[in-house]
């Protein structure tokens, strides 16, 4: 689809995300079709064809993670997608990608679980997401997008900081994002400084030096030298990386926090909030992992009382914990999936005035 | 200023192509657009309903529990959302298919238009969707009218573009409707 980069365009969630990583680069897309994300690999299978790229429905989402490691350890940019069951099915060839330290992109467009679950909005793979997922302990980039044109733009920088990073990243959607359309501009790739590709396989009878994808470190402290290594690049990521939106928090006796779609009602009846006079305001992490606990810490010198919103029984309210001051309050509401309806603006607002009540 | 409209049916009636057909017209305009569906898993005869929400700035919230206008295009979805509309707001009805004798709605301006005898008139029922939009951006005051017929060329594949004037006059014809 050729489009004039200034003029806004009307697209799904899905397709924004498909559109973001064409834009950033990439031409190879494994994948398998599961609700709600498969508009992602229906476009991506008429489009990449025609820019010279790869379309594979591959034959499982474990085959399909496999076929992202592999694309990923020749140096091209490449992509899978999935929801709930299909990212759990990945969860293998995520650790061992994260092993591997090799870049790669992928999507999951939450779907209510656990085992096959629904199809309703959920926010419930937080901890899968956040936590790495598979086995062995690692970490994986995580962004959240709130809007269509997030979709796009995070899909974007997904890849970016993958491959700075040399760590897989998560762009964690919801089917409420993954299904709406929003008018979006479809901004052109930004000129980031990327590193050379050292992760790429190479090595060959001419004496090329030699470089092996594996995630098998069996010589003697290779393993523990591993994972200090990584710890590091852990914490210089969260001390460069962390994104996030603030919204009237200066002044807020109470602070909502909430990622994704949940995050953009939110923000709605904060606005309501605040035209009723309520010092409310709202914090939302873009990145997942790694989690803007700095900002959580600032806040809290101030503002000593959080509400956790989420579409689930409590997940990204951790990690809140964990990052505010001792003395500050956090409070939960959850919506679960499987109410057949979303939290409408005003439903938040009614738990905005009695939180903020309840603490005054 | 900020708009917000919900659209609600069954399958069959058009109740996604009009929010989309209204959201093409709203980018038209220059504003911000978000287009929220939700569907049954049935081709058709299963619920259809979107809100879409159009801004100058921000829109916010794509999910509204109070819309300040509904259009309700049968039976099971009005007896389900009428009574959500916003005070003040207004609840336009199919009255072809919407017997609204039995649910009171004060404070909200309740507009009857039959709406499948309007299209039908017109040549087809299936443009009862076109009725409706008509009558939204009536009614609602908006978005123009040259803008929803600008995004009849965007919204409708181009083997339906010789539908396009037929599907103006239904709108016209909801317009006038709408305004007794």
């Amino acid at each position: 689809m050729s489009t004039n980069p200034l003029e806004k365009i009307f697209v799904k969630g899905n397709e924004a995300v498909a559109m973001g990583a064409i834009e950033a680069g990439c031409r190879c897309y494994f994948g398998y079709p599961i609700t709600p994300q498969s508009d992602i690999p229906e476009y991506l299978s008429r489009e990449l064809p025609l820019l010279g790229g790869e379309f594979i429905q591959a034959e499982s989402e474990i085959g399909a993670i496999n076929m992202l490691l592999g694309a990923s350890a020749t140096g091209v940019r490449a992509m899978t997608s999935s929801s709930g069951p299909g990212i759990s099915l990945k969860q293998e060839g995520i650790s061992y990608m994260a092993g591997s330290e090799l870049p790669g992109v992928i999507v999951d467009v939450m779907r209510a679980g656990p085992g096959l679950g629904g199809i309703d909005a959920s926010q419930a793979d937080y901890w899968q997401a956040t936590r790495g997922g598979g086995h062995g302990g690692y970490r994986i980039i995580v962004l959240a997008p709130s809007s269509v044109q997030e979709m796009y733009d995070l899909t974007m920088l997904a890849f970016d900081l993958s491959d700075i990073w040399r760590i897989p990243a998560m762009v964690l959607a919801d089917s409420v994002i993954g299904q709406m359309k929003e008018s979006v501009t479809p901004n052109p790739r930004p000129e980031t400084v990327l590193p050379a590709k050292e992760w790429v396989v190479r090595g060959r009878e001419d004496g090329e030096p030699q470089n092996v994808v594996k995630s098998l470190y069996l010589g003697d402290g290779e393993m523990e030298k591993f994972h200090w290594k990584m710890l590091a690049r852990y914490q210089e990521l969260a001390e460069k990386e962390c994104r996030w939106e603030e919204v009237q928090t200066s002044d807020a006796e109470l602070i909502v926090t909430a990622f994704g779609s949940t995050a953009r009602i939110a923000k709605t009846a904060v606005a309501m909030a605040r035209e009723a006079g309520i010092k409310v305001g709202l914090m939302r992490p873009i990145t997942l992992f790694p989690f803007p606990k700095k900002t959580y810490a600032a806040l809290s010198a101030r503002c000593k009382h959080f509400l956790a919103i989420e579409l689930s029984t409590g997940q990204m309210i951790d990690d809140v914990r964990l990052s505010v001051a001792r003395d500050a309050d956090v409070d939960f509401y959850g919506r679960p999936p499987g109410a057949g309806s979303l939290p409408t603006p005003e439903e938040l607002f009614e738990q905005i005035k009695k939180n903020y009540r309840a603490r005054a | 200023m900020r708009h917000d409209v919900f659209f609600a049916g069954y399958g069959g009636q058009g109740v996604l192509l009009a929010g989309n057909l209204l959201s093409y017209a709203a980018i038209h305009e220059g504003k911000n657009v978000s287009f929220f569906p939700a569907y049954g898993v049935e081709k058709r005869g299963g619920s259809a309903m979107c809100t879409i929400v159009f801004a100058d700035g921000d829109t916010g919230s794509p999910v509204v529990g109070n819309p300040s206008v509904s259009v309700l295009l049968n039976q099971l979805s009005f007896d389900k959302y009428a009574a959500k509309v916003k005070s003040g707001g207004i609840c336009i009805v199919n009255s072809s298919l919407v017997d609204t004798s039995h649910i009171d709605l004060p404070g909200i301006e309740v507009i009857l238009i039959p709406m499948n005898q309007i299209a039908l008139d017109r040549g087809d029922v299936r443009m009862v969707n076109m009725v409706a939009c008509g009558a939204y951006i009536e009614k609602s005051g908006a978005l123009q009218r040259s803008s929803l017929e600008a995004a009849l060329k965007k919204a409708l594949p181009e083997r339906n573009h010789k539908l396009i004037p037929a599907n103006i006059q239904a709108m016209v014809a909801g317009a006038e409707a709408s305004r007794g």
